[in-house]
């Protein structure tokens, strides 16, 4: 019954496609970090600022980022403007009668919905390395006339980073992987969503999916292991 | 100068200051001495702003430490202060731990900074160690560092915080002889302490502080001579 037969060499002349794909892929994964940190630090100073309100942000963030689906988030990212739209048309102009699509591009809303999960996953991780700093520091650094943000800063924010440097890294990991959830709101020029078009004309179901399987595995396996290199070469303290 | 009036502070139901009135001169060297939970650390705390305070008054050359139009951050830059935990920034080498404050708080420029950092570290004998991490430091040298990085803001007023009783014993010589130095330049200080011949030889005052009460101040002489509160004595006795 076993009847597919196996066709590598014109899997591997989609090659090139799918590097570039990976490239997208990788592409997404760094722009996501780098806003996830960004959005991570600033909900730790949020949650830190003592502000109802702004605590409360937090929370729901990082609720909502840690236990629901990131394949949920990456969905609400691509539509849930759009039900916003219709709400915000639907309530100043009541006779219009249509809606305005505010959908966002699938590359946008990828980005939007990895990095809405990167910033919740690594705010908790920031939160474990910020228990780990002593309190002297902060107070050592106030003692020394540097105000509450100074204080944060310069000295108990840079140990924080170096202590979640490592977990960092894995939230890496899972930002790559979680681009390929792009295909369910049709982003198509990242790693999967490439290879998935392929296959639609060629039909090489299995080889595509596994040459695609190894760069992805190629390209965590090189994060994770320059990570530790650069680890071990930077903190030296 | 700083003026110390009617201070009283509690944490929760423990009152642990009860109306300290004290007065340090330019200039002068005060040592405090007293048993475990007398609240010493906490007055020195109170005198830089990092605790409030619940009745009573800290001036510090007339500026009121705990009144709300005062800039603490400012007011900080002339209070150097030194604890009794080390608590060197482990991220930054030894000079870039003195350079930071000048640069991000007085604004100074890396040069000038670095300048700075490098006669204060010299100073205080650390010449050598300038790129080196703290966790590369002895207890001794990292204090050391923690004197001088306070030194680079350009203090008025030094408070030092049992800076050598978490000193191995062979290196609380080389940290006293630092404040030694200091206290002979003119710096105003105030250490507790629990260095009792320290404190002899070096303070123009000894105040003794028992159960959030100052019993006693005298010149270390009178206090050590004559100890009057039958606190003192005992307290004297157990540490001779
Ligand atoms: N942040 C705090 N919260 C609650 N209680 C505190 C706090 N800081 C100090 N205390 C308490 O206040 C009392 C006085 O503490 P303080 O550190 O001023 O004593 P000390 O004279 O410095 O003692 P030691 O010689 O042990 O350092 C102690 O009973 C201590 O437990
Ligand atoms: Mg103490």
């Amino acid at each position: 019954m076993f009847n597919y037969s196996f066709r590598w060499n014109q899997a591997f002349q989609s090659l090139p496609d799918m590097l570039a794909g990976a490239l997208v892929t990788l592409e997404v994964a760094v722009l996501s970090m780098i806003l996830g940190i960004f959005f991570a630090i600033l909900l730790t100073a949020f949650r830190l600022s003592g502000n109802p309100v702004l605590k409360g942000i937090t929370t729901v963030w990082v609720e909502v980022a840690r236990n629901t689906p990131a394949l949920f988030q990456i969905y609400m990212a691509f539509f849930g403007l759009a039900g916003l739209g219709i709400l915000i048309t639907g309530w100043t102009q009541p006779n219009l009668g249509f809606a305005v699509d505010l959908r966002l591009s699938p590359y946008i809303a990828l980005l939007g919905g990895i990095t809405f999960n990167n910033a919740g996953y690594l705010h908790e991780n920031f939160r474990g390395a910020l228990k780990a700093i002593p309190e002297t520091q902060t107070r050592s650094a106030r003692s020394l006339g540097m105000s509450a943000p100074q204080s944060f800063v310069y000295v108990v924010m840079p140990q924080m980073l170096r202590i979640s440097f490592l977990p960092m890294t894995n939230q890496f990991v899972w930002a790559i992987l979680m681009t390929s959830l792009g295909a369910v709101i049709s982003m198509n020029s990242d790693l999967f969503g490439v290879t998935n078009n392929l296959v639609k004309i060629n039909f090489r179901t299995f080889e595509m999916f596994a040459i695609a399987a190894v760069i992805f595995y190629v390209m965590t396996k090189v994060i994770t292991l320059s990570a530790r290199l650069i680890a071990a070469r930077l903190f030296r303290y | 100068m700083i003026e110390i009036q009617k201070v009283r502070k509690s944490f929760g139901p423990l009152e642990v200051l009860k109306g300290i009135d004290l007065t340090v001169a330019k200039g002068e060297v005060l040592t405090v001495i007293g048993g475990s939970g007398s609240g010493k650390s906490t007055l020195l705390t109170c005198i830089n702003g990092l605790e409030p305070i619940d009745s009573g008054k800290i001036l510090v050359d007339g500026v009121e430490v705990h009144a709300k139009s005062t800039n603490l951050n400012k007011l900080r830059q002339k209070i150097g202060i030194v604890f009794q935990q080390w608590n060197a920034f482990p991220h930054l080498t030894v000079l870039e731990n003195v350079m930071l404050a000048p640069r991000k708080v007085l604004g100074r420029s890396k040069a000038e900074a670095e300048a700075e950092a490098e006669k204060q570290l010299k100073h205080v004998g650390l010449g050598e160690k300038l790129s080196v991490y703290p966790n590369r430091l002895s207890g001794g040298q990292q204090q050391r560092m923690a004197i001088a990085r306070a030194l680079a803001m350009g203090p008025e007023y030094m408070l030092f915080d049992e800076v050598t009783s978490a000193l191995d014993p062979m290196l609380v010589g080389e940290v006293l002889d630092t404040l030694r130095m200091l206290a002979s330049e003119g710096m105003t200080m105030i250490c507790v302490t629990h260095e009792m011949k320290f404190a002899r030889e070096v303070s123009d005052r000894v105040a003794f502080f028992h159960q959030g009460i100052m019993a006693e101040i005298a010149p270390p002489e009178e206090l050590f001579g004559a100890p009057k509160t039958p606190e003192l004595q005992k307290f004297l006795a157990a540490t001779h």
